[in-house]
């Protein structure tokens, strides 16, 4: 396959992920969505790096996998708290920051 | 047969996706991301991306999405309520996203590569192995594997330091919760305990004697 097709797929998956960010109220859902985003930018990586045969585009997906990680390890973890702590498990009614 | 293979695999990918975006029930959501990471690595398989593909199954289906299983168990997987009808904001969401991907593709389109009309260039045999990816990670790209770790450690202990039970913060929640504990309840004293259970405390027994110390009944075994 050319690899056009393959950041066609790329560039819906990440409207996608955009659309599920801009639509879903449930934090943890909203952190679904960015993985979307996250996994469509590797997708492009490695469909670049497939068209230029050079491996740095793969090694920079494995980075962009870690910062998923870390990502998802501290809103997971901000989700618990907020859980603990009582309060609505809703992107809409934690509006106390929004000033 | 690789046209077959990335056709499969692209829509499991998008249906993936649509899935995560549309399904109310957060189960089903984790659910069709690990479909949709699954198809994304079939789809790394057919770029050559052999370990990208291999770190995907493992650390991303496999490790990442229980952790997220965990949490969805643990905060309770409800459906979303629906939203307030008649805003239109879901309808403007999705005229936005319909714009992004429309300028996803024109900026594509209209970049001017001229690999992208192509398969690809000549690989070397070694290309996305193992060997080739960890000899980058430990000679061109030394600083930036040190500074994940880095990242990763930092990000633990920061989820440990956020998901704990603190005292600080929650102390005046605590205070109230032990008052409300200390509440004096109308069952009888030693309810519900374990020696109400081994039979060698009688409910309810006249007030008098409530005070007396018992002699311990003998009970078998513990």
């Amino acid at each position: 396959m050319n690899v056009g097709w393959y950041l066609a797929v790329s560039a819906l998956i990440f409207s996608a992920g955009a659309a599920g960010v801009l639509v879903r109220r449930n934090p943890l859902v909203i952190l679904l969505c960015l993985e979307l985003m996250l996994n469509a930018g590797n997708l492009a990586l490695v469909a670049f790096s497939r068209m230029h045969g050079n491996a740095d585009g793969q090694v920079f997906a494995l980075i962009v996998m870690v910062v998923a990680a870390c990502e998802v390890t501290i809103g997971l973890g901000l989700i618990v708290a907020l859980y603990r702590r009582r309060l609505p498990i809703d992107v809409d009614e934690l509006r106390e920051l929004r000033g | 047969m690789s046209e077959l293979f990335f056709f499969i695999a692209g829509l499991g990918a998008v249906a993936g996706a649509i899935g995560v975006v549309a399904l109310r029930n957060p189960f089903y959501t984790v659910l069709s991301l690990v479909f949709h990471l699954l198809s994304l690595a079939a789809l790394f398989l057919l770029l050559q991306a052999q370990f990208v593909a291999a770190a995907q199954v493992i650390v991303y289906a496999g490790a990442v999405m229980v952790l997220y299983v965990f949490v969805v168990a643990y905060i309770g997987g409800q459906d979303e309520p629906l939203g307030v009808p008649g805003t239109g904001l879901k309808g403007a969401a999705m005229l936005a996203a319909g714009a992004l991907f429309v300028e996803l593709c024109i900026a594509m389109l209209g970049s001017g590569l001229k690999a992208i009309d192509s398969r690809g260039a000549a690989l070397p045999a070694d290309f996305g192995t193992p060997q080739q990816i960890g000899q980058l990670l430990l000679t061109k790209f030394l600083v930036v594997f040190e500074l994940a770790s880095i990242l990763l450690l930092v990000a633990a202990v920061g989820a440990v330091i956020l998901a704990r039970r603190r005292r600080g913060l929650e102390a005046d929640e605590e205070e109230a919760d032990a008052a409300r504990r200390q509440i004096p309840s109308a069952a009888p004293a030693g309810t519900g305990s374990m020696a109400e259970g081994a039979g060698s405390v009688s409910l309810s027994p006249p007030p008098g004697e409530r005070e007396k110390p018992k002699e311990p009944t003998p009970t078998g075994g513990w």
